[in-house]
């Protein structure tokens, strides 16, 4: 699969498993899990300085820039105004324009606030943001924000964090079949089976946290995804056979005694 | 020596030299201005302003910089909240 580039925005990146920094012991444990799964788009929060304890280290410090694509989320924003806001903040901090947009509804489900998120999307595209919106596995929905003009969605596959699997794969079907916009599916993943669905499904790359921060081994549970997800998208690529209901023999019927 | 004032540092109160900059501020806290954003009363500032604006008493400063976040923004993550913007 040498050619088989993702390019989002004119960007190029080689890992079709994007991975966020979040619920990990330690940064070294980050990084260690972040350099097994080969991925290359790593997401990150913005938040406030520890201004008291400034012996505290950097998650950048550990995060050559360089060597990733970090992608700044708004992760915790309930509102349109704080999501627009935390996303000037993460440009003027300065890694790039790019942000991975949320917009949530509720905080027991953590499922997007769609209404919000077109709104915010809107704004952010206005001025210039790459904007990749996390949304819910509606097709209306993930038109609607490329019509504004993201150059990505990000639907989920369940609940952030909640490691059910692909909750609705004919949805997140439709979805890679009308939208004409690299589709990474975000959010819900729970083991190495869910990541390889995605891909078999047709997304372009998958973003998780939790299913491998989460794991009892996170770096091993790194390594198991890099080829889940390199096996669905060959699995994608080469095409799956038609299911049928009954049988069809695999050895020939002639030379039979 | 320049009369203090009072300023606000990511909801903190601390008191600071009445000509002090943005700048300065960073500098006396060890902040490295690289990867950080700085909001001056809801304004987010350039950081070639850093050392262009000056406080004045009851100033609000926001310093932000990127953690470790993902996907997940679970029960607690609500350690998140600056002041809303009124």
């Amino acid at each position: 699969m040498q050619n088989d580039r993702l390019i989002i925005a004119g960007r190029e990146l080689t890992s079709r498993l994007w991975v966020g920094t979040g619920k990990y012991k330690d940064f070294a444990e980050t990084k260690k899990a972040i350099e097994v799964s080969g991925a290359d788009v790593v997401t990150v929060a913005v938040r406030r300085v520890n201004i008291t304890d400034r012996s505290k280290e950097n998650l950048l410090d550990y995060l050559d820039p360089k060597k990733y694509t970090i992608l700044p989320n708004t992760a915790g924003c309930y509102n349109v105004e704080d999501a627009v806001r935390y996303a000037r903040l993460a440009r003027a901090a300065g890694v790039s324009d790019m942000i991975k947009l949320e917009v949530l509804g509720d905080e027991r489900t953590l499922f997007p606030d769609t209404a919000g998120l077109i709104e915010a999307a809107r704004i952010l595209v206005k001025e210039g943001f790459i904007v990749l919106p996390y949304t819910n596995d509606d097709p209306i929905v993930a038109q609607k924000l490329v019509d504004i003009g993201c150059p990505a969605v990000m639907p989920l596959a369940a609940p952030i964090g909640s490691g059910l699997g692909i909750r609705n794969p004919y949805n997140l079907k439709i979805i890679m079949e009308m939208i004409k916009v690299p589709i990474i599916v975000d959010a819900g993943v729970g083991t190495a089976s869910d990541a390889a669905l995605a891909m078999e499904l047709g997304a372009d790359a998958v973003l998780m946290n939790t299913a491998i921060a989460g794991a009892q081994d996170p770096i091993a549970m790194a390594e198991a995804m890099k080829y889940a997800v390199y096996a669905g998208r060959l699995a994608y690529k080469a095409g799956r056979i038609p299911r049928k209901l009954y049988a069809t023999a695999s050895s020939p019927i002639e030379g039979m005694l | 020596m320049a009369e203090a004032i009072r300023i606000q540092v990511n909801g903190e109160q601390r008191g600071c030299r009445a000509d002090a900059t943005v700048g300065d501020l960073l500098r006396e806290l060890a902040i490295k201005t690289e990867r950080v954003a700085v909001e001056l009363n809801l304004e987010i500032l350039d950081r070639k302003d850093f050392d262009h604006r000056s406080l004045k008493q009851g100033d609000r400063v926001e310093i932000l910089s990127f953690i470790g976040g993902g996907a997940p923004v679970d029960a607690q993550d609500k350690g998140r909240g600056f002041v809303h913007a009124e």
